[in-house]
């Protein structure tokens, strides 16, 4: 079996600009932000990101790099809730928003998975989802009619196919094999089945023994089909959580008091994004101890 | 003391946020801050015990815990498993909004253009999907012109002027109440317009009406809210809320 274990840095680089990518987790939960801030320190740019939003979305706004947004919502799940960055870009009207329910993203992500064209959802009929997607969110009608001769008129939600998917979990193997330890998979396997290149990071790499040892057979939400890399990123959700660590609450609002002003972000940027992953684990570790 | 006459607003509100569940049987209650919360579990504690409560995260509690305490569990519900609930219908969400409109149509998105806004907000988050699938309500802890606006900027969660008759994909649409720190709503007025069902004591239809950027159907009948009784305020005081987290959320 083919050991997929790569590096950030090597993983990024299968990466072009304009390309669809797929983010994992959700909010501000299991985000893969080691491959986030990978793609920070690339020169790709111009990407469409499809996402349940959370800091990702802001730090790839924060450095200008996304041109259009599909997504259910954008938090950061704690005080102050709504993602600075994101909050930039739109209100500069620097990003095109398809902005939908969050039921619609599943959606999407299944019809995609399922190589379907689309799939009928009642979300988003006689909501503005239809006006943010300027025409590109059509309607179908059942060619079933009910018992009274009527038939329903539906959101057809057309796929999301994804050129990568990003996603994190807590434990996998070097083949692809991934469990999360939480108490949520969050849409990852849909990711992973609706994307052409599927890069995935964990905070440790065991043998597959040690794995289906460590949690049970349903927790295992990726197998070999649906990963094309394994990258070992210890605290890779690092500051959303992960299975063996919470959020760290301290730094994202640290994160958020930073995007505050150019001086303020310019040094948030410089000790903790212009670095490598294991500087910026050093970085968090020394602002943790700080904080004591 | 336990007098039931001298509730605080926090109180009243509590009951009035229980007493959107009275009725909804066995399905999946799912309030979205503190006081809808509280009115939730306060239901479930009293006339409603077969309500499906989660802790907000990804598990089905089997016991009524405090605000933020952990209690025994019943199931599991992560968020992909939401989404079924949702399309089965068999749920009463209370959302928060930004804005809503005398239709019902309410905003947690965005305000100003759609493309460009002047402040965002979290996005629509479930809100399509929640008011086209099965009963939804509000609860507005600051009851403003602001909020209660002619017109909402960006439709999250759909109003009755949205609802296509002819299309059948609209018929599960059902907006249930409103509840604000001034009183309690409904969409029965004409046309599916907002309407008083009741004041909150001490509340008058004119710092309603004040408050409201459109005109209030019903504020002239309305009856006071009831008071809790004392085993209500004994659940909100001692069980449910012993930090009063209620008062941060409904100022008097």
């Amino acid at each position: 079996m083919r050991d997929k274990r790569i590096s950030l840095e090597e993983a990024v680089s299968g990466l072009r600009s304009g390309m669809t990518i797929g983010i994992g987790g959700w909010g501000s939960r299991r985000k893969p932000l080691a491959f986030v801030r990978a793609i920070l320190r690339s020169d790709v740019t111009d990407l469409t990101v499809v996402t349940y939003g959370g800091a990702d979305l802001g730090l790839l706004c924060s450095a200008g790099k996304v041109r259009k947004a599909y997504y259910g919502f954008v938090s950061l799940d704690s005080a102050p809730f709504y993602d600075p960055w994101f909050a930039a870009a739109r209100t500069g009207g620097e990003i095109v928003a398809r902005e939908m329910d969050e039921g619609m993203v599943k959606c999407g992500l299944q019809a995609a998975a399922a190589r379907l064209p689309f799939l009928p959802i009642r979300a988003g009929l006689g909501s503005d989802v239809v006006n943010f997607w300027d025409g590109e969110l059509r309607t179908v009608q059942s060619p079933y009619p009910d018992a009274e001769g009527r038939t329903e008129t539906l959101i057809a939600m057309p796929a999301l196919p994804l050129d990568a998917a990003f996603v994190h979990l807590d434990l996998g193997d070097k083949h692809g094999n991934a469990a999360y330890t939480g108490v949520d998979p969050y849409m990852d396997d849909l990711f992973c089945l609706a994307a052409e290149r599927r890069y995935l990071s964990v905070d440790r790499v065991v043998e597959t023994e040690e794995l289906v040892k460590a949690v049970p057979q349903q927790a295992i939400i990726l197998n070999r089909m649906m990963v094309d890399a394994v990258v070992e990123a210890p605290g890779g959700a690092h500051f959303t959580f992960s299975g063996s660590y919470g959020r760290d609450e301290r730094f994202q609002r640290h994160y958020v008091a930073a995007a505050a002003t150019a001086e303020s972000w310019a040094e948030f940027k410089s000790r903790y994004l212009d670095v490598s992953e294991a500087e910026y684990q050093s970085a968090v570790r020394t602002f943790a101890e700080e904080q004591q | 003391m336990n007098d039931t006459t001298t509730g605080t607003r926090a109180e009243v509100c509590a009951i009035a946020c229980a007493e959107i569940f009275r009725g909804a049987g066995e399905i999946m209650a799912s309030p979205m801050s503190p006081t809808p919360i509280i009115g939730a579990r306060l239901a479930r504690l009293t006339f409603e015990p077969d309500l499906l409560i989660s802790d907000g995260e990804a598990l089905l509690l089997a016991e009524t815990p405090a605000l933020g305490a952990k209690a025994p569990i019943e199931g599991w519900i992560p968020f992909g498993k939401v989404f079924d609930v949702v399309a089965s219908g068999r749920r009463h969400v209370v959302m928060g909004a930004n804005q809503i409109d005398r239709h019902g149509n309410q905003n947690l998105s965005a305000f100003g253009p759609l493309q460009q806004p002047k402040r965002q907000m979290f996005g629509v988050r479930g809100a399509p999907g929640n008011t086209i699938n099965h009963p939804t309500s509000y609860f507005v802890p600051r009851h403003t012109t602001r909020v209660f606006t002619d017109r909402v900027d960006i439709v999250s969660g759909i109003g009755y002027d949205k609802v296509d008759p002819a299309n059948p994909a609209f018929r599960f649409h059902h907006l249930h109440r409103v509840v604000s720190n001034l009183g309690v709503f409904d969409f029965g007025g004409p046309d599916h317009t907002l309407r008083a069902l009741s004041l909150h004591p001490g509340v008058t239809a004119e710092e309603v009406a004040a408050n409201t950027s459109f005109e209030v159907a019903g504020l002239d009948t309305a009856e006071p809210t009831r008071w809790p009784t004392e085993e209500e305020l004994r659940l909100i005081r001692n069980v449910l809320d012993p930090k009063g987290l209620r008062d941060k959320e409904v100022s008097a």
